[in-house]
């Protein structure tokens, strides 16, 4: 067995007995990257990457000598944060985001490559990087999700030991369920978002990508907690995640919503979530029907209110303090110029749409709707919450769709969306777990969603699925 | 909702982007058929419904007020794309 196929916990074991060396570790990812990446292309800037690493400066942690992939939106002081969008090329942070000062302070070695995302995390398939595409593991012909598509890819083609990705409407879970990974968004105010690059503050998360549950557990007692340079990470004790992992669902009460089962699904996904289900309620489950009726409006909420806050929070890239400029003699036709050449496509639509939603005269009909359709959304899973522990769903419609397919259709890729945007709107914690396989062997996700801050339920029924289950197992063949 | 070419390039100059003829063209027509989609919020009764702005109602998060360091100017300033002395340099603002 290679090193770079096996997972965070197997490797802390063997690290531990000494049988494996850091350095061992650390030459088997990178010998993995250096032959799988020119066809998956999950990093970016590889070819700065130094194959070096001092590994006497890394910590003696829980994580001492995991190799750890970040995406290009999470701030690696000194080294290079572009967002993969031309307009922030050449930026390199002066400081660490909180994730990255707790993995360095875990002992993580944190690689200096970064995985590659739709430019700002704006989008479902990893396409609209300025860097190009990344590629599905499973089918290079196929995209891997997004926006946090080379973190999955990466993790998925063992490419990666572990992987923090970022969350907005489904940026990491669609990804993992693209690419066979685990994908978890934390609960909004459970990991620091400081030196993460905005994109809708009031929905981003940072979260993680691993090959199981229990790698999961391990890196999100890491990285979770109160910061106090993140007015909005929420001071409440963590949880040693990794007691949840073993335990039995026998009894747990899972929420099945009418909703997400409607037209437009992909009917072998249909079927592969529904045998999901029934392996839950073989474990002792008890599986109900539910209900949660505003579900039909998340997407065109999410897609004003992420706009909006998106159309501000991009307002600083003007071509002053970091990144490109474009020439000009005059300061408003500079700013102009830079943001018309520095970003791409779907960015201009979303800051566009965001202006436009905000601007006088639309404010009420737009903004302000929105807002309020989005506490009908948070009602409907307050009160599914009152008789259900969590709630079952498939992660995304459809399996890994081809490149190309939806590029010139923008609402058609918003709505590959459609069962993870809820989560967001809800600032509620919701994990993606493999569960099988399409005829054509795609990876098919199931998605699990808890109460605000219960993420120990996810990783319980989590964990009793993937024990009763292989698919963890199955890897691509690249 | 109608988004017509001249209200797409009213938002582009308030957002300072400089658009294409084609890019207007073409992004006035994909942002029609997504505000029809959205349009379908229209529908939903929000009489009385208190909007939602922060989703755990936190709210007045406070700490002391201790000055500490603040990131030194040569910090701030390495990623300028045009920096003079301990300034950031843009083209000339008054005419």
């Amino acid at each position: 067995m290679e090193l770079y196929s096996l997972t965070a916990h197997e490797l802390i074991k063997k690290l531990g007995e000494k049988e494996i060396s850091v350095e061992d570790l650390n030459s088997s990812v990178r010998k993995r990257i250096q032959d799988k990446d020119p066809q998956v292309k999950a990093y970016v800037r590889l070819s700065g990457s130094k194959a070096a690493v001092d590994f006497k400066t890394l910590n003696n942690g829980p994580l001492a000598g995991i190799p750890v992939s970040i995406k290009d939106n999470i701030c690696t002081q000194g080294y290079n944060t572009e967002c993969c969008s031309k307009i922030l090329s050449g930026f390199k942070p002066p400081y660490d985001a909180t994730v990255i000062q707790k993995l360095k302070n875990a002992g993580a070695n944190i690689l200096d490559t970064k995985t590659n995302m739709d430019e700002f995390a704006f989008g479902s398939s990893t396409e609209n990087s300025c860097f190009g595409p990344t590629h599905n593991p499973w089918d290079l012909d196929r995209v891997p999700g997004g926006s946090s598509g080379g973190s999955a890819a990466a993790v998925a083609g063992d490419e990666a030991i572990l992987a923090i990705g970022s969350d907005t409407g489904g940026s990491i879970r669609q990804p993992a369920a693209f690419c066979g990974v685990v994908g978890l968004k934390p609960t909004y105010g459970r990991v620091s978002r400081y030196g993460l690059i905005a994109f809708a503050s009031s929905l981003d998360q940072i979260g993680t990508f691993t090959k199981d549950i229990e790698d999961a557990c391990i890196l999100m007692n890491v990285i979770s907690g109160h910061d106090p340079m993140d007015a909005t990470s929420v001071d409440i004790p963590v949880p040693d995640y990794l007691g949840s992992a073993g335990k039995d669902i026998k009894g747990l009460k899972i929420g099945i919503p009418k909703e997400y089962f409607v037209e437009g699904m992909d009917p072998e996904v249909k079927k592969i979530i529904f045998e999901a289900v029934a392996k839950l309620k073989d474990l002792g489950a008890i599986v109900k029907d539910i209900s949660l009726p505003h579900t039909e409006y998340a997407v065109p909420v999410y897609y004003i209110l992420g706009t909006a806050e998106a159309s501000s929070n991009l307002a600083r890239f003007d071509g002053v303090q970091y990144g490109y400029r474009a020439k000009s003699t005059n300061l408003i036709a500079m700013y102009k110029k830079t943001r018309g050449e520095g970003f791409g496509q779907e960015a201009k639509r979303r800051i566009l749409l965001g202006t436009f939603a905000l601007s006088h005269g639309y404010y009420d009909a737009y903004y302000l709707k929105a807002l309020k359709v989005r506490t009908l959304i948070k009602n409907d899973f307050d009160s599914v919450f009152k008789d259900c522990d969590c709630i079952v769903t498939p992660t995304a419609p459809t399996t890994a769709f081809k490149i190309g397919e939806k590029a010139e259709n923008p609402l058609q890729m918003y709505l590959s969306d459609i069962y993870t945007i809820s989560a967001n709107l809800s600032g509620l914690p919701a994990i993606s777990v493999p569960c099988g396989f399409s005829k054509n062997r795609l990876p098919v996700g199931l998605q699990i969603l808890a109460k605000a801050f219960d993420e120990e339920t996810l990783f319980r029924a989590g964990s009793a699925y993937e024990r009763a289950t292989q698919w963890r197992k199955e890897k691509p063949k690249l | 909702m109608a988004l017509s070419p001249e209200t797409l390039k009213y938002v582009a100059d308030l957002s300072r982007i400089e658009l294409t003829p084609q890019e207007l063209e073409k992004l006035s027509q994909q942002l029609q058929t997504i505000l029809g989609f959205i349009d379908q919020l229209s529908r939903v009764d929000i009489a009385g419904i208190e909007p939602t702005s922060h989703i755990l109602q936190l709210s007045n998060v406070l700490r002391e007020d201790n000055p500490k360091a603040s990131l030194p100017i040569e910090k701030t300033l390495a990623n300028a794309p045009q920096k003079k002395d301990n300034f950031f340099v843009v083209p000339k603002v008054i005419e």
